[in-house]
């Protein structure tokens, strides 16, 4: 249990300190350990949790405290919770104590330009390696077509494209 | 008397914000926190928010939680950064564990079965569509296209653990970025 939690806290924050470019390019990670390596959950659970947290309000890390819950109960969630949102946090409040030195456009903007397409690779690998779980038939791959399309090309509203998805699921149509 | 245009928020007011925007920011918090913290409460003037903004995508961690780090910290200091962060995730966090908790009690119901399908196929596509959003501007700089490339294929091809990945290609693709501009 007390090894859980210390499992918990080292995964969570490193993802916290190497997050560049917002949460969902540590998704791959965070499934290589929870799943891969530390076998606390399937990679289908994995994916209904993603999805779980998608549905829910907020910021898009809201997946992590899940996991947490999970994997060790309200303790586990504590610390992942504490883990994933601290350290980055820490950093924000000295850079920005520091904002002086990090106002220097030249070099600000070239790590922001280096770290652009590292951004890119990560997401669209957390992109890949969802869809692969989830897309099990032709009705499910339709679904995550048609959404990434109708997210790409109209403003329609995330939550609208979700239940839409649960309603075509819930008939089982194709499943 | 000169009136300034903007106001500064107390704790308990940081607190309250960023609950309301944690409860109401579905899929993307970040035009609605513009919204409240420029329009609605006139916290930052646009240029203010803009300027934190870019600062907080630069650093590590959810936009969005740094950004609200940062204006907890502006005007209140740790306490202010405290307040701020909690205010935001303690809505989501209750809405995910009771979510989570309703999965897990009929997950062998099969219509629920079905439909956590149909929700993790459609929130799997709006992953997609992020990614081909993140990728646009890409178009025309080879080498940044060739650098993605390389980070999906170690990660999803060889699955190579994120942290020395990022630590290996981080300083070569800024220094990449910086030598051809492409």
């Amino acid at each position: 249990m007390n090894d859980t939690l210390v499992s918990l806290a080292v995964i969570f924050v490193q993802l916290s300190l190497i997050a560049f470019g917002g949460g969902n390019t540590t998704l791959p990670e965070m499934h290589r350990q929870v799943v891969d390596v530390h076998h606390w959950m399937t990679s289908a659970d994995f994916a209904a949790l993603y999805a779980l947290a998608q549905a829910a309000p907020g910021p898009n890390m809201m997946v992590v405290p899940l996991i947490g819950w999970n994997v060790a109960g309200a303790s586990g969630m504590l610390v992942t919770t504490l883990a994933v949102f601290g350290p980055s946090s820490v950093l924000t409040i000295v850079a920005l104590r520091l904002w002086h030195g990090f106002r220097n456009p030249v070099w600000r903007q070239a790590i922001q330009g280096g770290l652009a397409p590292i951004s890119v690779g990560l997401v669209a690998a957390s992109a890949t390696i969802i869809t692969r779980t989830v897309d099990h038939g032709w009705v499910l791959g339709a679904i995550t077509a048609a959404s990434a399309l109708i997210a790409i090309r109209t403003k329609t509203h995330p939550l609208w494209l979700l239940a839409g998805g649960a309603a075509i699921g819930w008939t089982g149509f194709g499943q | 008397m000169i009136e300034t245009d903007t106001r500064t928020p107390t704790v308990l007011e940081l607190f309250r914000g960023f609950l309301i925007l944690g409860l109401t920011g579905f899929g993307g918090v970040l035009p609605l926190a513009r919204h409240m913290v420029v329009d609605q409460r006139r916290w930052l003037s646009g240029r203010e928010f803009t300027e934190l903004l870019g600062l907080c995508q630069f650093l590590p961690g959810g936009n969005i939680i740094n950004l609200s780090v940062g204006i907890g910290l502006r005007f209140r200091g740790i306490a202010g950064a405290v307040a701020a962060l909690v205010g935001l995730i303690a809505a989501p966090i209750v809405v995910v564990l009771v979510l989570g908790v309703i999965y897990a009690r009929y997950r062998s119901e099969p219509h629920v079965v079905h439909m956590f399908a149909g929700l993790a196929a459609a929130a799997a596509g709006q992953l997609v569509a992020m990614a081909v959003k993140l990728a646009l501007p890409l178009q025309r700089k080879p080498m940044s296209i060739a650098i993605a490339v390389v980070i999906f294929g170690a990660i999803v091809g060889f699955h190579l653990p994120l942290v020395p990945t990022m630590l290996a290609m981080a300083p070569i693709s800024i220094f990449i970025v910086m030598k051809v501009r492409a």
